[in-house]
């Protein structure tokens, strides 16, 4: 346990990824790089909890991101037939082209 | 091996910041597979293997390849072929690949220098993650199970071609 990564850095990687992650949904408009962004974001998640489970050398760190990786796979599968709904309703893939609601 | 850690780290900043500055998707693609390879190697120097291994194949994998037919799809079109010329050029896949090697470098000194990585870092196996998946877990395991199924029957359902 002496060569051991500290955790304080591993939780800082996972922070500027995650920031990362949150300024391309908030910057980009193009609907497939915010999907892409939202997968950057919940990886940074999951490698902040497989950092805290190794730093107890537990492994509820790894079952959590078990989890989320499940959680991605559903998510981007149901974000990208989104996507080629968007692009096949509006020829564009901008996401403030499908911003107006129709009641 | 803490070295390893941060070079792994420096790779995965830099491919991430990567992805949210590229005009074209595919070339961001090619920088996310990068950052998800070099995450997949910082779980493999804290001693988590088995998530390594889940990270190179459902995310660089499953989900990327998801995400390359998608735009694969959106891109079909007269200038299709152009626009794979284009892309075998070497400035576009360059930047993905030296990254890349730099990680592979790493894996190779890691797995000739096995025996001090052993002693150096408490390892989590893959046996103790599926006890406790399937022990103490287990409701969770079958929530994710309804929530994979509920997104397959969303993706099928937004998928369907329009009928007029």
């Amino acid at each position: 346990m002496i060569a051991q990564v500290p955790m304080g850095h591993g939780l800082f990687l996972a922070a500027i990824l995650f920031t990362l992650g949150l300024a391309g949904v908030l910057v980009r408009r193009n609907i497939v790089f915010m999907l892409m962004s939202v997968e950057v974001m919940l990886n940074a998640v999951g490698l902040a909890f497989v950092v805290a489970g190794a730093r107890w050398g537990q492994v509820d760190g790894q079952v959590m991101f078990i989890f989320i990786l499940t959680m991605a796979a559903a998510e981007v599968s149901v974000g990208l037939a989104l996507v080629l709904q968007l692009y096949h309703s509006f020829k564009t893939l901008d996401a403030d082209a499908a911003s107006t609601m129709r009641g | 091996m803490t070295v390893l850690f941060y070079i792994s780290a420096c790779i995965a900043v830099l491919a991430t910041a990567m992805v949210i500055t590229r005009t074209r998707a595919v070339h961001a693609l090619l920088y996310l597979i990068v950052s998800l390879l070099a995450v997949a190697l910082i779980f493999f120097t804290l001693g988590a293997p088995f998530v390594a291994a889940l990270e190179v194949i459902i995310y660089a994998g499953a989900i990327m390849v998801l995400f390359v037919f998608v735009i694969m799809m959106l891109n079909l079109g007269a200038q299709a072929a152009k626009q794979e010329a284009e892309w075998l050029k070497l400035g576009t896949w360059a930047g993905p690949t030296g990254l890349c090697g730099a990680l592979a470098v790493e894996l190779i000194y890691m797995l000739t220098s096995e025996q001090e990585r052993l002693s150096a870092v408490a390892v989590v196996t893959p046996k103790e993650v599926g006890m406790a998946l399937f022990g103490q877990y287990v409701i969770g395991v079958e929530l994710a199970s309804m929530l994979l199924l509920a997104g397959l029957i969303g993706a099928y359902h937004l998928g369907r071609p329009h009928r007029h």
